[in-house]
């Protein structure tokens, strides 16, 4: 039984014969036979019924904690239902790129709303309609930076880890350097940032808040980066970018990173949402869609996809992205995610996270052998050290129902977001205290 | 219709989050950004009617047939997206201890599996989140396998020119000069020209079989033998891999690297524009350069594991999950049989296409096609000066969306046209006769074809004025309409 | 279709003006701005920037093509006019005004065609 095929055996014999063929085997004369298989060698179909209760089970296989207290990457934040309702329509789901744009104004117009908004939390000129994640659009901006004079990639090492690999594929792919900048007290050494700018630097990416938490002196950075004629790219957290200082304020040409947390859940790793802004001076460097405002031949306005003459499919080799597909659909639910959330909304959950991260900084800290190590201003993440072995909290922790932070070098990466209530908090420190004792 | 932005008042908002429970925190001034980023100011009712009308300003599968060559436009199953909307998979945090997460990789580990006999493949990745991000993570594969022999002669990668453009733009960005390869008579790639261009410069040849012409390319196994005695990989790009799943296998072919869009062929949704999946499956030899990390299976359940010599990672974590899954979720429902049988019809749907249309338009490359077919306007547009153009927005106001036009780029005025298996028979036949009804107003009417669409939201755009003065955000200060 | 007397012009539709003392302003001929139909974005090189005849110097984009201009010349990038950068549509309008590159300190050139032999090659091409 073929799910999902129409046509009836009925049906299908009188159009093979319409074709002029007897049998399917007469469609695929071309196929040598020496390529034909006899059959795959996997199992039958099955029913709808069948196929979820297998999927469920695999599903129960999960262990889905209630209280999570980990980010580097991925975090744990509130959907609201309208959002997610948003996301489901079937109009937006089912379509494919807008390439004919009068009967794709709905997907073109959020695209060019979405634009719009990753504008404004960043201050720089203009965004493109997504990449794939935070780590391919943090190795797609370090792309846009380099040329012929300059192609060295510097990286501070507070990025994280899969950030830093993933610019390293690409610059291998492309033949060039990558050279990480060390750090001080956790954040990225300004000194040590100056005296390895040299003529052939392109760029210096550095992430804000960084992989430790900590919030980087950004201004700083991108001064150093200016006076010897590097560019300056930030990957920012989108919640954080709510109330810290913009890239633009802290003077990046290109802002980039992963705006999962504006509506995507967790699932494991993905689909996530790379977002992509730069200065006017840049803009036409973008990888990927871009959707324009323009008119129809009435005068009404209408979008379209615009710049397409950067894209691989027009100029080919020539193109400096590959990129066809993007993310849409995130961009269209982190989209409906800030209208829902509104401006006050979006400070207010940035609020949370900030407040709420603190206090368990305070109650995580005051346990002997978690103390901070880094004493700089952070926002929703924290590392702290840990008297004993980090797995072995962590197992302590997933036995009580919680997902503690990640061990990472030197102790644990806390991350507290508008999900933790304070009892989720209390509960966590009392844990602690225990494997302290 | 207005933006979101116009439809803000200042004031208007609806509270999500529950009020702070622990004392308030501040970060100093110097760290805060001078005003609040300018987000609409809307109340859910409201919100809510927007992104319906934007709904109904948009063209999906479900809204109508849509034969969009080359990118498999099936019917996406609505089974596939609620298994992935469970609790048990949403709420899984990628860097969970692997013990906590066994579902997740069992998933990964199954997909993988099948995915692999469907291809013919040893191992596969799901890393890669779109079919140009597969491209790229495969020939990164075949780079650090010449790079792992020390062999660095090797700077080249043979397109043919009928290849989507993610081919050649995906050779240079991994650092490889594109030698362009013609097609041959019959549509295939021209085997003289091929033998000149294989060398021991050669690092790969990247291929889409069958082509975007619709055509099997009968010198198959002669190609990938070519490239290989030259010392070069060959790599399958899978956008076409709906004609032939569950018939012939790429891996049987003679390629070592492949990329499958699940968004196309496995039935996930394409969103707009993504998230897609662009797996890459791979030959042995190629496996211990393969992205980190891949899931392997022990004795103590699923774990993950770094390929010795891995090209790094394409993006963070494990790529697309939910999609993953969704295709997998397709796998198990269709099963051997069912997967074979979707080929099958995919094809027959097409060539009852092309043979329904092949009284009233010239078909590029006449004969049996697989999956998909190609028309050529050009007579029509000599003759009536009605082009590819003018039809395919001539369908819109018949409530189809049109083919892809203007590709492959070797064949003039092209209208390139992939019905897919999950079309009845009584849309292929309606479509027939749109078709042969606008090509009969051509003859009648031409001047109708130019002025189409008429009963679309928006008509034709002017797309020079906004390539040539871009506005890509909405103007606070000056707003419009 | 205008090939103005006073122009020399390359075999793939870039038109040179001789400035005087090795220096020469060039742009894309009037029957390139037509097969190229409307363009809407020129990638320009940098002052300085080094040309080498018969190479890729800039490139036009219409809506749905790039295409290369080449350099007839051998020099160095004296100036390029950022007018037509900012106004593209000027290379249609007026492609003989359009200057694109104003390149210095030349050294070689491609064999160049006057009027009537550029006249004569492009109702060849048709």
């Amino acid at each position: 039984m073929a799910y999902y095929v129409p046509s009836t055996e009925a049906e299908q014999k009188e159009m093979l014969a319409a074709v002029g063929v007897a049998t399917f085997d007469d469609l695929f004369a071309a196929v040598p036979g020496s390529l034909k298989i006899k059959g795959l060698d996997m199992p039958d179909g099955l029913s709808e019924f069948e196929v979820r209760g297998k999927i469920e089970g695999i599903s129960h296989k999960n262990v889905a904690f209630k209280s999570i207290f980990r980010g580097a990457g991925a975090y744990n934040h509130y959907i609201p239902a309208l959002v997610k309702q948003i996301a489901s329509k079937e109009e937006f789901v089912t379509a494919y790129t807008p390439y004919q744009a009068e009967i794709s104004q709905g997907v073109l117009q959020s695209i060019f709303e979405f634009q719009t908004m990753m504008c404004e939390l960043t201050g720089l000129d203009a965004s493109n309609a997504s990449v794939y994640d935070g780590a391919s659009a943090a190795a797609e901006a370090v792309g846009m930076c380099r040329d012929r004079k300059r192609s060295a990639v510097l990286v501070s090492e507070s990025v994280n880890p899969a950030v830093l690999e993933t610019i390293k594929t690409y610059c291998y792919a492309a033949g060039a350097g990558v050279r990480p900048v060390p750090l001080k007290n956790g954040v990225t050494d300004a000194g040590a940032l100056a005296s390895m700018l040299d003529e052939s630097a392109a760029c210096i990416y550095v992430q804000q808040p960084n992989f430790y938490g900590l919030i980087e002196d950004a201004e700083k950075l991108g001064e150093i980066a200016h006076s010897r004629g590097a560019r300056f790219v930030t990957g920012v957290n989108p919640v954080a970018s709510a109330i810290l200082k913009t890239p633009a304020e802290c003077g990046a040409d290109i802002a980039c990173g992963d705006a999962q947390p504006f509506g995507m859940p967790l699932a494991f790793g993905g689909p996530y949402l790379g977002f992509m802004t730069a200065s006017g001076e840049m803009a036409r460097k973008l990888p990927g869609r871009i959707a324009g405002q323009t008119r129809d031949i009435d005068g009404k306005r209408a979008f379209v996809l615009t710049l397409q003459a950067r894209e691989q499919h027009i100029r080919r080799e020539k193109a400096s992205s590959n990129i066809c597909s993007n993310q849409a659909l995130c961009a269209l639910t982190a989209s409906a995610y800030l209208t829902v959330l509104g401006p006050d909304g979006l400070r207010g959950v940035a609020e949370l996270c900030l407040s709420k991260a603190r206090y368990a900084a305070r109650r995580i800290s005051a346990i002997k052998g978690f103390e901070l190590l880094y004493p700089g201003e952070f926002f929703h993440e924290f590392v702290t050290a840990c008297p004993c072995d980090a797995t072995a909290v962590e197992k302590r922790l997933a036995g009580r129902g919680i997902l503690g932070g990640l061990p990472v070098s030197g102790g644990i990466l806390w991350c507290v977001t508008e999900m933790n209530t304070k009892e989720q908090i209390d509960e966590l420190a009392a844990v602690l205290e225990e494997v302290a004792r | 219709m207005k933006l979101n932005f116009e439809k803000s008042r200042e004031g208007r908002a609806f509270p999500v989050l529950p009020q702070l429970d622990v004392p308030k925190d501040d970060l100093p001034d110097g760290f805060l950004r001078k005003s609040p980023p300018r987000l609409p100011q809307m109340a859910q009712p409201d919100i809510s009617r927007h992104y319906t009308e934007l709904a109904k300003r948009t063209h999906g599968v479900n809204d109508g047939f849509y034969p969009l060559g080359s990118c498999t436009m099936k019917y996406n199953p609505k089974l596939n997206d609620e298994m992935a909307a469970l609790p048990g998979f949403t709420g899984i945090h990628p860097l969970q201890p692997p013990e906590t997460a066994q579902g997740c990789l069992e998933v990964l580990f199954a997909a993988e599996k099948l995915l692999c006999e469907i291809t013919g493949m040893d191992a596969m990745t799901f890393q890669p989140a779109a079919g140009a991000h597969g491209e790229f993570t495969g020939v990164l594969l075949i780079k650090a396998w010449h790079d792992s022999r020390g062999d660095k002669k090797r700077s080249k990668i043979i397109v043919p020119d009928s290849a989507h453009g993610t081919n050649p733009a995906t050779a240079s960005m991994t650092g490889y000069q594109v030698v362009n390869v013609p097609s041959d008579a019959d549509g295939g790639v021209d085997m003289a020209e091929l033998r000149k261009a294989a060398g021991d410069d050669t690092a790969g040849l990247m291929l889409t079989n069958p082509n975007t012409l619709g055509i099997f390319d009968k010198n198959i196994l002669e190609i990938t033998r070519v490239v290989h005695e030259a010392g070069g990989l060959n790599y399958y790009d899978g956008a076409n891999l709906n004609a032939v799943m569950g018939i012939a296998r790429p891996g049987d072919m003679g390629f070592d690297v492949v990329h499958l869009n699940l968004h196309k062929t496995f039935s996930t949704p394409h969103g707009g524009g993504g998230p897609g999946s662009g797996a890459v499956g791979c030959k042995a030899r190629l496996e211990p350069f393969l992205p980190k990390p891949r899931v392997v299976r022990d004795r103590e359940g699923f774990a993950f594991a770094d390929p010795e010599r891995s090209v790094g990672s394409v993006k963070a974590f494990y790529g697309n999950f939910l999609v993953t899954l969704r295709a997998l979720v397709y796998m198990l429902t269709l099963g051997a049989g069912g997967l074979r049988d979707a080929a099958r019809n995919a094809v027959l749907n097409a060539n009852y296409m092309m043979k329904g249309l092949s009284g009233d338009y010239d078909v590029a490359y006449p004969g049996i096609c697989m999956h998909e077919f190609v028309l050529t306007l050009e007579k029509l547009k000599k003759e009536r000066g009605v082009s590819a153009m003018d039809v395919a927005k001539s369908m819109l106001d018949y409530g189809m969306h049109p083919p892809t036009m203007y590709f492959p780029l070797i064949v003039k005025e092209a209208l390139m046209i992939e019905p897919t298996e999950t079309e009845s028979r009584e849309t292929l036949d309606r479509a027939i006769a749109v078709l042969r009804e606008i090509r009969a107003r051509a003859d009648d009417d031409p001047g109708s074809l130019h002025d189409a669409p008429l009963h679309t939201p928006v008509r034709r755009l002017d797309e020079v004025g906004a390539a040539r003065h871009p506005v890509l955000k909405y103007n606070f200060d000056e707003a419009l309409d | 279709m205008e090939f103005p007397s006073d122009l020399s012009y390359s075999k793939t539709h870039e038109w040179v003006q001789d400035t005087g003392s090795r220096t020469a302003r060039i742009g894309i001929t009037d029957y390139a701005q037509n097969e190229l139909g409307d363009i809407v974005f020129v990638n320009l090189p940098e002052a300085g920037d080094e040309a080498s005849k018969g190479e890729r110097i800039a490139d036009v984009e219409s809506v749905k093509a790039v295409s290369d201009i080449i350099s007839p010349l051998s020099g160095v990038v004296k100036a390029v006019n950022k007018d037509v950068a900012d106004n593209p549509e000027l290379m249609n309008s007026d492609p003989y005004k359009a200057w694109l590159i104003e390149i210095g300190d030349i050294s070689d050139h491609e064999e160049l065609l006057d009027a009537d032999g550029y006249k004569a090659l492009c109702e060849e091409e048709g």
